[in-house]
């Protein structure tokens, strides 16, 4: 699938972007999460990408919630209002 | 974090059963952007889903006093929701299955940025030199919410669930009904498209400033 590249020996900078979500997430297979957690300690790129994508992450978590249209939630109070047992 | 603690749903479902509308209202504020988010995976337009997550409501009222909290009021809600959705959505023929992944396979980053080593050609920019509060200011908010609006939709649901959300992947897997695998795939998609985006936004930025 995503992955057959990592029969080659040497993990990629290209490769690397499509297994950072993943490795953040911890769930990648054990051994290629070693492997890319050992290509960050030696590149001096791709640390960045990391933080792109967990700033990413962070400012996705920081998006309000659509705000529900008042017209909805008068129809739903309307209906509450006239709630019987 | 400062203000009132948030109230728990059972807290509100509590409230909600001896009839009292503030509860009502939090949890519909709670929950009503994620409920249109899980109908959305089943109907086949947002107007749709809006419709089922109306009902679901109608149905939380009509419901609320048998609900004895065997299953989480979060389960139970999002469980109404989807049973209504599915329904709908075989009404409209909806042909495209959500669990599907779309033919949207592109790489996560422009193939131009890396050499023919697979090397990146300039590293990424350090977003982190900026505090996230002065990234995080409205105007970035803004734009990433706009991105988040032009993703494909099963990448844009899974990422408002998870990172807006603040879901975990079991409880995405369970109201969209997509595999674990799939769940990681979107994901990725999603996010790699929004940082992409929100890379370009941030140079364009600097380059005007």
């Amino acid at each position: 699938m995503r992955l057959p590249f990592l029969r080659d020996k040497k993990l990629m900078c290209q490769q690397m972007v499509e297994l950072i979500s993943d490795y953040i997430e911890g769930t990648l297979p054990k051994k290629i999460h070693q492997r890319v957690a050992a290509h960050l300690a030696m590149c001096d790129a791709c640390p960045g990408y990391v933080e792109q994508l967990r700033a990413t992450i962070a400012l996705t978590g920081r998006l309000r919630e659509d705000d529900i249209e008042p017209d909805m939630m008068d129809e739903l109070l309307d209906v509450f209002r006239t709630w019987e047992d | 974090m400062t203000g009132p603690i948030e109230s728990t749903d059972e807290d509100l479902v509590r409230r909600l059963q001896s009839r009292d509308e503030a509860a009502f209202r939090e949890l519909v504020r709670r929950y009503q952007s994620p409920l249109i988010a899980v109908a959305r995976a089943h109907v086949s337009t947002r107007a749709s889903a809006e419709e089922v997550v109306q009902e679901t409501w109608l149905g939380v009222i009509k419901g609320i006093d048998r609900f004895e909290g065997r299953s989480s009021f979060k389960t139970w809600l999002f469980r109404i929701a989807s049973n209504r959705a599915k329904t709908r959505g075989v009404k409209e023929r909806r042909s495209v299955p959500f669990s599907s992944l779309g033919d949207d396979d592109g790489p996560a980053v422009d193939p131009d940025r890396f050499d023919n080593m697979g090397m990146w050609r300039s590293a990424p920019a350090e977003w982190g030199a900026t505090p996230l509060d002065v990234l995080a200011g409205s105007e970035t908010l803004a734009f990433v919410d706009e991105t988040l609006g032009q993703l494909p939709e099963t990448q844009r649901m899974v990422v408002i669930l998870r990172d807006r959300q603040g879901w975990t992947s079991a409880e995405v897997c369970d109201a969209l009904e997509i595999t674990e695998a799939n769940q990681r795939v979107l994901l990725h998609r999603g996010r790699s498209r929004v940082r992409a985006a929100l890379e370009r936004h941030l140079e364009r930025e600097g380059a005007g400033a």
